[in-house]
């Protein structure tokens, strides 16, 4: 082990832990805005709606995130001409573009399937009511379904969140300087393969749990209604299953 | 568009050594997954030890960056050791067994709660049975146990292997021949990408809607003794 060599790269990899960071936050956030118009219309009932988000999620769920990187960031140089007449080569030519556009359509198909399941899950009575006090349609969903459907979902996509940060390693593969592709130099320059590697697993390891800790937090606070009390003996209303670590993706 | 301008063969030659790698990756992490279940459901504080570092730092870490170190490390260490004996060698790792070991190894660890809750609920009192008419614990676990547990892990191993067939995609890095990286190859010599990738992409949805077949198939035939509520 040679300690100088980790010492001498913490300011380049946490150069690119930025990078890994903001590419993650930006995919998040905005595959959590498109994942929902997408789970909305999986759950319709019009085959005109529910049709082609199945195909997009199962698409985006079914084939793995270099390929669909590889797709987007060098598939669009077949359409070059296409895309320079609608004026967005400019975008695609870029890989930072292609990454976070990836990464965001990607995580948008596993959150709305996250969300589909969680809209099925809210309970029958809940939606009755609603409607018996007289709300359809879009105050339905605003008021009763989405945000149950939120706080049903919120274990499972945590766990999204996690496998977003970890998948967002992959854009080192096409020359993004993130947290591993910035390892990827510094190991090719100086040949300490294991210091490196490992100084880089452990940042990912400890954001990773960060992440989850930071999910456990606000589990607890949205659900906290649903918590028992300590004096109560009676069970009351039984939690959100638990989730234990990361589960599988 | 779908003018694969003679590199059918080239990407049904991925098509195999994928599916090769899935299935040797898969068997490893079967054999990871019931040693890692073994170790956190044994009363010895070491197992407990071992196998929650194990699932921990592996779900932690990206895959990519773990097959990097396999791929790249392993060399380097083996050198290193025998450079301090005095020998000078050039070790090259095969890709295939660094793909597939490292993969393998990955999903042991999901493998491993998988297995830890297909163990946990089976029927405690046939164990006590078992142990009872004087069967010793491995007769119990290879005639009780085992036959049992697939029942339950199979719904969560499906996952895995789909999962898993997936994440083979990324030995494209180490240069393996696998259906990515032919794509990759064909999509560079021919000036057509995206009728490559586009491709490939569409084998991996094959292989998942055949796997989930199969899933559906296996589930069934392990359920065949039970009665259906």
């Amino acid at each position: 082990m040679n300690f100088e060599v980790i010492v001498q790269s913490i300011p380049d990899l946490l150069s690119g832990l930025l990078l890994t960071l903001e590419i993650t936050v930006l995919s998040v956030f905005v595959g959590l805005v498109f994942s929902v118009p997408i789970a909305l219309a999986r759950v319709s009932k019009n085959p005109a709606l529910w049709m082609p988000a199945y195909g997009y999620i199962f698409f985006f769920r079914g084939t793995p995130l270099l390929a669909q990187i590889f797709l987007i960031y060098y598939g669009s140089g077949q359409f070059v001409d296409q895309l320079e007449a609608i004026g967005l080569w400019p975008l695609f030519r870029e890989a930072y573009f292609c990454a976070v556009l990836t990464l965001t359509l990607n995580t948008a198909g596993y959150t709305a399937e996250i969300l589909r399941g969680a809209i099925r899950a809210v309970p029958r009575g809940e939606v009755e009511a609603a409607k018996a006090c007289g709300m359809s349609g879009a105050l339905l969903y605003r008021r009763i379904i989405l945000p149950k459907a939120f706080r049903l979902a919120l274990p499972a996509y945590g766990n999204e969140v996690v496998f977003l940060f970890q998948a967002t390693s992959l854009v080192s593969v096409i020359t993004l300087m993130d947290l591993t592709g910035i390892s990827r130099i510094i190991v090719a320059r100086s040949f300490a393969v294991y210091e490196i590697y490992i100084t880089a697993g452990l940042i990912y390891l400890s954001i990773t749990y960060l992440i989850l800790g930071i999910f456990k937090r606000v589990e607890f606070r949205m659900l906290g209604h649903l918590r028992r009390r300590s004096d109560e003996t009676a069970p009351g209303v039984a939690p959100a299953a638990e989730e234990t670590g990361v589960g599988l993706r | 568009m779908f003018d694969l301008q003679g590199y059918g063969w080239t990407l049904w030659e991925g098509v195999q050594i994928t599916l090769a790698v899935g299935v040797c990756a898969m068997a490893l992490a079967l054999v990871m997954g019931l040693l890692g279940a073994w170790g956190k459901l044994s009363r010895s504080k070491a197992g407990n030890i071992a196998a929650n570092t194990y699932t921990t730092v592996i779900r932690g870490v990206p895959e990519l960056l773990l097959i990097l170190i396999v791929y790249y490390g392993t060399p380097t260490l083996i050198q290193g050791i025998l450079a301090g004996m005095g020998r000078d060698v050039v070790i090259d790792v095969n890709p295939f067994l660094a793909g597939f070991i490292t993969i393998g190894f990955i999903y042991g660890a999901f493998a491993t709660e998988v297995f830890r809750g297909a163990f946990q609920s089976l029927d405690k009192g046939q164990i006590e049975a078992a142990r009872a008419i004087g069967m010793s614990q491995t007769l119990a676990f290879r005639r009780v146990m085992l036959p049992q547990v697939w029942r339950y892990a199979l719904p969560g191993l499906g996952n895995v292997w789909m999962v898993l067939i997936k994440a083979t995609a990324l030995i494209s890095v180490i240069q393996l021949p696998e259906l990515l990286r032919n794509a990759d190859i064909a999509a560079r010599n021919t000036k057509a990408p995206f009728t490559f990738y586009i491709s490939a992409c569409l084998i991996y949805l094959a292989i998942t809607i055949v796997s989930m077949w199969g899933q559906q198939w296996a589930e069934r035939w392990a359920n065949r003794g039970v009665r259906e509520a």
